[in-house]
């Protein structure tokens, strides 16, 4: 029943949070202070996990291809599916989830604990308005950040293959453009930008109704991050039925 | 002035407060006093409207809340104070920020005339240095401070202080107690203090309510509560043999 009880209350949230809007120079402001934290703070783990995930994306497709009749450029193919299909929507998602998600739980979930939340209610302030609008703002250029780790993925992996000797440049080359399917690049960022709308408002809606002291504040973290993850999984796998199949 | 009848909370099946009836007047200084669990807390909320009774009204000059349309309930929050217990200063501003933050979300002022109102308000709560340096890295008095100046830039109709001397020491707690004092007058606006701090009830408590398991026990004014012969006010406020002592004296005093 509990769960019932959240989904419910997440709606909830949710038609709070586009009610009653801040006043724009604020609003402006904050969205400013929420894409330096939540996008542009995100920028060094995502470009870092990526290059290196993409190589060793790359290695391990390498190392699996023991049979001389499967062609050299399947190293880049490879590459490019895994890294545009599924890693970095999904797990760099995933890794913002645990990032993002707990820096948005906490920090509202701290606000709460210390009544900075009631002390926005009691001067008329629409709380969920002015907390939770501008991160589902900021997190709409997620899918500017899920391009970059795209590129570097690629990139890594590319390096990875010439520099390890898996591959030549030209047959990974080959492999990035043969088959390719613009439509899965469109899959992709459709997901990307779902998950944007999940990454903002679940860790939101922990942050807000959380009760008690900072070890509450860390369990709700924790909580958030679980489900995130599963929601992000969930969801995942309902877009890549509808629109891969 | 503010009218409180016969209201009823409960959490999860626990009743809070069960029926409190009073009345805050305006320009005077009212303080609940209650011991911890007693409902203070949950009553000055309901004030606030961040809690809303199952039972009874608050009237606002006369405005049932309950009745109000959501634009009038945000207006009338507009013309609330609260001193939150921990002051609730928002982290990432500065203190001249935490004070303009009402002004900037409620006014079209320009920013000069925002930062005079700032001015105004810091220098009226005794702070003139303070205005670029974050919430962490001022005193807890000083805290107390700027969210009283946070409290009042809006120029309000009714303030309300949750444990305003709570963590602070004697001399600070009684520099803040004559602050509320002196802009209640100043301002004349109706203000309510919940406190546990026995000095504030002899010193500021014009009016006194006394809650004790969600009821209302007693109300009076501070000269009352000496001569009082009700058991669970003199229980609680007279718990101290310091206060005991005081007691004795003022009604020998009295006497003679």
């Amino acid at each position: 029943m509990i769960y019932l009880e959240n989904i419910g209350r997440y709606f909830l949230m949710l038609k709070s949070v586009f009610s009653k809007m801040t006043k724009w120079s604020m609003l402006r402001n904050l969205i400013f202070k929420e894409i330096d934290d939540l996008i542009v703070g995100s920028m060094g783990i995502v470009c870092f996990i990526s290059f290196f995930v993409g190589g060793v994306v790359a290695i391990q497709t390498a190392l699996n291809i023991s049979n001389p009749l499967i062609p050299k450029y399947l190293v880049g193919f490879a590459t490019r599916q895994s890294v545009i299909l599924e890693f970095a929507p999904t797990f760099i998602s995933i890794i913002m989830a645990g990032k993002v998600g707990s820096f948005i739980t906490s920090s509202i979930g701290t606000m709460r604990v210390t009544e900075q939340i009631d002390a926005l209610e009691v001067m008329g302030v629409n709380s969920l308005n002015y907390l939770v609008f501008p991160k589902i703002v900021a997190l709409s250029l997620y899918p500017f950040v899920i391009t970059i780790a795209m590129f570097l993925g690629i990139i890594g992996g590319w390096l990875a293959s010439i520099y390890g000797g898996f591959s030549t440049s030209a047959d990974f080359v080959q492999g990035l453009q043969i088959d390719f399917i613009p439509f899965h690049v469109t899959y992709a960022f459709v997901k990307t930008f779902v998950f944007s709308f999940i990454l903002a408002t679940i860790p939101s809606f922990y942050g807000y109704y959380m009760k008690g002291g900072a070890l509450e504040v860390g369990k709700a973290s924790t909580t958030s991050f679980v489900w995130t993850s599963v929601v992000i999984i969930l969801i995942n796998y309902i877009i890549t039925q509808l629109l891969l199949t | 002035m503010i009218e409180v009848k016969n209201i009823k909370k409960s959490f999860d099946g626990v009743e809070i407060l069960k029926g409190i009836s009073t009345t805050f007047e305006k320009g005077k200084t009212s303080l609940v006093i209650g011991q911890s669990g007693s409902g203070k807390t949950v009553f000055l909320k309901s004030l606030l409207g961040l809690f809303t009774p199952e039972e009874g009204s608050i009237f606002f000059d006369g405005k049932e809340y309950e009745k109000l349309s959501t634009a009038e309930k945000r207006h009338l929050r507009t013309e609330m104070g609260m001193v939150f217990q921990g002051s609730a200063l928002f982290d990432s501003m500065t203190v001249s920020e935490n004070v303009m933050f009402p002004l900037r979300m409620f006014t079209n002022q320009s920013v000069s005339e925002m930062q005079d109102r700032v001015d105004f308000v810091l220098k009226r709560v005794n702070l003139v240095d303070a205005h670029h340096k974050f919430p962490a890295e001022t005193s807890g008095g000083m805290q107390k401070r700027v969210a009283i100046a946070r409290a009042i830039v809006m120029n309000p109709k009714y303030l309300f202080c949750d444990e305003p001397n709570s963590g602070l020491d004697p001399k600070t707690a009684i520099v803040i107690d004559n602050l509320i004092q002196e802009i209640t007058d100043e301002y004349n606006i109706t203000t309510v203090i919940n406190t546990h701090d026995m000095n504030s009830v002899m010193e500021i408590g014009e009016k006194i309510v006394f809650l004790k398991d969600g009821y209302k026990a007693w109300e009076g004014t501070n000269k009352e509560i000496f001569k009082t012969n009700n058991e669970s006010v003199s229980d609680f406020v007279y718990s101290s043999d310091l206060f005991k002592k005081v007691r004795q004296v003022y009604l020998r005093e009295l006497e003679g």
